[in-house]
């Protein structure tokens, strides 16, 4: 009776060290293994399977819940750039964004540039939807602005072109701040170019004067401070090839749908 | 009741044994990478939106010297293990969980993510497939199914009091589960853990423009994201209580059984 009483107590006391060295183990084989690039590409094939099932569910063209006046945040949380700071933003901030031109470049068959105010007299579509960070909170905004597929339609679209790259006047850590969708997402019913946020001119906090929304993926795809649209085949000569400035600067996943 | 199939002889059946240690698997890494993603904004919140001016109804604080977990207006100081610690390399470091707890150890948000999600599809894949051997070879229906004698308060009431005794088994029937065991293995199986998979999807933003429903139906995204995180520390605390009565319960025998199968002791009549 003692005897097994005493077995079964080094028992439990094998089994404790055991798992706590186990634990220790699997702490630093998971950062050799995070460091690891073939193994990454293995973890990443969970990404590309949750891209494929979201295309595959039903309507591609679904769209993002809309709330009401009533849902919105009481504030909109900022983040990433809260003002780009250059001598020309700051001129153009304070003629209210006047001469801010939008260009649009690449694989358009006519490209051309457009003003805050063109953009601004052309069909809009006001939304109030929930804006999703990576990170993990959320906020609740209405925003105003063109749909994206009119701009497209503009300046007539290439055949060839696949991805289209927002280009921004903001920089962080000095590199330019991009970033990339996909033609499905681009020409979604509520991807617009947003020039107001809650009924106002659309702070510079926010992105002034022009922010991109593509409403089913989550915030650092929606590209603030707006200078051009550059329609492309491939992303891999922009940046450093992965799509935006996060995927490039921290491997953040080009979709951005979970 | 008719019985389809020849009576088991063994205390664990293959999909239950494989499912087990694929699952123990799973669910380590995807606390510990999910506790990586949670440091990037250590705030929860009720509804729908909830941002660093709304009201959170638990949060991690920290600072150069101190640590704390707050919950509603209760501060509990957590100085050298939450939201203020020490790396391997001594250095003080102000994330909300320790770089022991988390997958990988040190700060990236997209390497937790990559983690979490590819342990995800298994996870769920794998809790699929055992639920269909389940009820395919009558796991479900022979061992976890709880009989009617077994839900009356005397019963139940007889297993708590049991329990503390430390007699969880009937001695000639001991691969028998008590009803304590039951409704744990009940209550994780079919309610836990594909809760923790559906408020998952609740959080993704395509899920949401496919399947409204889903999240609307926690109340929001940022309720979603409480869910899973309570869903987790239940997980835990179930892990830690599975571990208790496995050690008081002879822990080599019973392990040992998860992993060769192991012997029903008394043929089943």
């Amino acid at each position: 009776m003692i005897e097994a009483k005493k077995a079964s107590l080094i028992g439990r006391r094998t089994l404790l060290t055991s798992g706590a060295v186990g634990l220790a183990g699997l702490l630093s084989g998971c950062d050799a293994l995070s460091r690891n690039q073939s193994f990454q590409n293995i973890l990443r094939s969970a990404e590309d399977a949750n891209f494929l099932v979201h295309r595959a569910l039903g309507d591609r063209m679904k769209l993002a819940s809309e709330y009401s006046i009533a849902d919105l945040s009481p504030k909109f949380r900022p983040n990433g750039t809260r003002d780009p700071g250059t001598p020309d933003y700051r001129s153009s901030a304070a003629q209210g964004f006047s001469d801010w031109q939008l260009r649009l470049t690449g694989l358009f068959a006519k490209p051309q540039n457009f003003s805050l105010s063109a953009l601004q007299s052309m069909p809009q579509r006001t939304q109030i939807t929930r804006h999703d960070c990576v990170e993990g909170w959320s906020a609740i905004g209405q925003w105003t602005g063109v749909p994206l597929k009119i701009l497209l339609d503009l300046a007539q679209l290439h055949r060839s072109a696949r991805f289209l790259v927002f280009h921004c006047a903001d920089r962080l850590g000095g590199r330019p701040y991009y970033e990339s969708i996909d033609l499905l997402d681009a020409f979604h019913p509520q991807t617009i170019l947003a020039h107001q946020l809650n009924g106002e001119a659309l702070p510079i906090e926010n992105g002034a004067p022009l922010r991109l929304r593509v409403e089913r993926q989550l915030g650092y795809k929606h590209a603030k401070y707006v200078t051009g649209i550059e329609a492309v085949a491939t992303l891999v000569n922009i940046g450093d090839g992965k799509g935006g400035y996060w995927e490039d600067v921290a491997n953040y996943e080009w979709y951005a749908g979970v | 009741m008719t019985v389809s199939q020849k009576p088991s002889l063994v205390r664990h059946r293959l999909p239950t044994r494989l499912w087990h240690w694929i699952n123990a698997l799973c669910l380590l890494v995807l606390v510990m990478s999910g506790l990586m993603i949670f440091n990037a904004h250590p705030r929860l919140y009720w509804g729908e939106y909830g941002a660093n001016d709304d009201y959170a109804w638990a949060a991690v604080g920290s600072s150069k010297t101190e640590g704390y977990v707050r919950l509603g207006e209760t501060r509990i100081d957590t100085t050298g293990f939450i939201g203020n610690w020490r790396d391997s390399e001594g250095r003080v470091q102000t994330w909300a969980f320790p770089g022991w707890a988390t997958i990988p150890s040190y700060y990236s948000l997209a390497d937790g993510r990559r983690w979490h999600f590819f342990f995800a599809w298994i996870f769920s894949l794998s809790l699929t497939f055992f639920i269909i051997a389940s009820l395919i070879n009558r796991h479900v229906q022979k061992d976890l199914h709880i009989t009617r004698s077994e839900w009356r308060p005397t019963h139940i009431w007889g297993d708590i009091k049991s329990h503390f005794r430390l007699r969880f088994h009937e001695p000639d029937s001991i691969y028998i589960y008590n009803i304590l065991q039951k409704f744990s293995y009940i209550g994780v199986i079919f309610i836990l853990l594909p809760l923790m998979i559906f408020t998952g999807l609740a959080m993704s933003p395509a899920m949401d423009a496919n399947w409204p429903w889903l999240t609307d139906m926690f109340g929001g995204r940022q309720s979603a994201r409480s869910i899973h995180f309570i869903g987790m520390f239940s997980i835990v605390l179930f892990f830690i209580v599975h571990m208790i009565l496995l050690l008081l319960s002879g822990p080599f025998k019973k392990t040992w059984a998860m992993i060769a199968g192991g012997k029903r002791e008394v043929g089943p009549e």
